[in-house]
This record gives C-alpha cells, structure tokens and sequence, in this order.
C-alpha cells in the first residue's frame, strides 16, 4: 500500500527561530498587532509503500530522526493518509 | 615540516583553493580529495572548507554528511586525527555528530561577511596550540548560519571542559555564549565559522589566521596518538 505523508519540521520549543521572530516584527506593521508566537518552519511531503500506515509512520520517523529534521534544533510532526486512486489522479 | 593535509571537496564547495593556497604558503603539502571517494591517501590532517555542499539543501551540512568521504574522515577523526571544519565545514561536522550543537541562520536574519575580532577562549586543540591565550585575533566571517546554538547541558559540558576555542568579542551572529569555535571530547575535532585561510597575507588585511593554520599543521606532523575517549555525538 502507498502512503503519503506530511512532515512538518520546525524549531525546538525554546530555541529562537529567527525567521519566526523576523515575521512577528513585520506584522504590525500591517495592522496586526494581536499575533504572537510566529514560528517558521519546513513542510516535506512524501509517499511511501509500507503495508500499513503504522509501519509507514515508523520508517517517515526514522528518516526524521536521521535526516529530515535536526533533532539538536527541530521537532517534527507527522500526517499519514493512505494514497486512494481518487488522490493519485489528482496529483 | 612537511605534514600533508586533505581537504574535501563536496559538490558546491568553494574555499577549498584558498585552503590549499595557505596551508602550502604555511609550508605544509595538500592533496583535493572528492567527497564521493573513500581513499583518505594518507593525509596526516583533514580540512573540511567552507561553501556550500549539496546546495545547503534541506539544511547545511544535512546531506554533506552521507558522502561516502565523511565515513573515512569519521574513522580518521575516532583514530584521533586532526580535522578541522570552516563554516561550511563547522556545520558538516555537527551534523555529522562529530562535534555537539548546531549551526542556524543568524539572530538578525543577515548574511555577515566581514572581518571579526576573535578572542582565543583556549589553545588545547590542533587548531588553536600556537596561538596565545586570550590573543585577540582578527579574521573574516563570511555566512548566513553561523549562529551556534546547543542546550545549557551541552553549554555546561563545553565550558567544563575547555572546548570553546575561539569567542567573538562582538557576537555578530547570536551565538550562545559568543561561541566561534569549538572542539571535541579529543580535542582533535575543531569546527569554526571564521575562515583563516583568509587571513594568511597581510594583502588580505590580515595574517591572524596563520597561527590556526601553523597549529594544525604543527598537529598534523605529530605521531598520531589514539583517542583519550569516544567524540560526543549529537
């Protein structure tokens, strides 16, 4: 079966994201001055065969742990959805 | 003195002529070693330059660290041998697990090319055994992630023990603890943002770079002694 997943990367709870900080300052500037905790981070989608979705979400962490994120500075988040035929036409 | 060091060069690496101009200017020999070979050919130090390998994709040094190359630097580095890595090199190295913390963008967004005042935080390591403690050394920065960050347990341990190597009198980039380099468990591993090999001419503004690069030619020339204790990994 194929898998898609959604990985989102961003920084550690309590290490300064740059960007985030970055973004925060600018808003205001446009009227926004209600926002607070902006955080930029890394959107990876991929699909992958595994025989089921636990087995898909194990092997996405894995490549987590040991590429897609940098666990010193990053936390990862993941979404496994089953590619239906009605999802492969439409990519 | 003849030492030989090596200096890997991955796909989009561009400092690694400039490593070789001054590590031969210093009297040393230098041998261009490509990141998808193994063969280390015997080099008595490795150097890993600054650029910007794989196109920084995913993040720097992220994809640097699976070329076939950084397994034999690696095992050279657990043997105990020098290697240094500049900027790009610094970030391979943390990634790598071969030095903790990590390297992200700067604290105000900038990429920062100028040159820096460095204060000499420790002279126990290949890179930094010539140069006198608490020396200020002038030297250029030349990146957009140079900003170290590690966690206060990481903090304590490298303050502990002696790896900070080299300080910004300025912190230009946000860096815990105005870190600017810093080196393993073995103090065989040394990773910097600076650039010494810029700094080796007075042409160049300065020649400050060239008791960095003395050092770890000085080390490089030395027996090699086996490892005191496993590097730290990440």
């Amino acid at each position: 079966m194929q898998f898609e997943a959604h990985v989102d990367v961003g920084h550690r709870d309590g290490i300064l994201d740059p960007q985030g900080a970055t973004v925060e300052r600018s808003l205001p500037a446009l009227g926004y001055t209600n926002v607070s905790h902006v955080r930029v981070g890394k959107s990876l989608r991929l699909r992958v065969e595994a025989v089921d979705a636990e087995s898909a979400r194990r092997q996405v962490a894995e490549m987590c742990e040991r590429l897609l994120a940098n666990p010193v500075i990053e936390q990862y988040t993941i979404d496994i959805s089953e590619v239906t035929v009605d999802s492969t036409t439409r990519s | 003195m003849s030492a030989t060091v090596g200096v890997v060069v991955f796909p989009g690496s561009n400092c690694e002529h400039d490593v070789v101009w001054a590590i031969e200017r210093l009297g040393g020999s230098t041998r261009l070693l490509w990141h998808a070979d193994r063969d280390l050919q015997g080099v008595d130090a490795v150097v890993l330059p600054g650029g910007f390998a794989h196109g920084d994709y995913l993040r720097t040094g992220a994809l640097a660290r699976f070329s076939p190359m950084m397994e034999s630097v690696t095992t050279f580095a657990r043997d105990g041998g020098p290697v240094v890595g500049i900027c790009n090199g610094f970030q391979i190295l943390t990634e790598s697990g071969l030095l903790p913390g990590a390297l992200q963008k700067n604290s105000g967004l900038k990429f920062i090319c100028s040159t820096m005042e460095l204060m000499v935080a420790s002279t126990n390591s290949v890179l930094t055994a010539r140069a006198a403690p608490g020396a200020i050394l002038r030297i250029p920065v030349n990146h957009f992630e140079g900003n170290y960050v590690c966690d206060a347990e990481t903090l304590a341990m490298l303050r502990g023990e002696d790896r900070v190597m080299l300080r910004y009198v300025d912190n230009p980039n946000g860096s815990v603890d105005s870190i600017a380099g810093i080196c393993n468990e073995g103090r065989n591993v040394v990773g910097l943002m600076p650039h010494p090999e810029r700094a080796c001419e007075m042409a160049l503004g300065s020649e400050d770079g060239a008791v960095l690069l003395g050092s770890l030619l000085q080390a490089a020339a030395l027996p090699r002694t086996p490892p005191l204790a496993p590097t730290a990994g990440r």
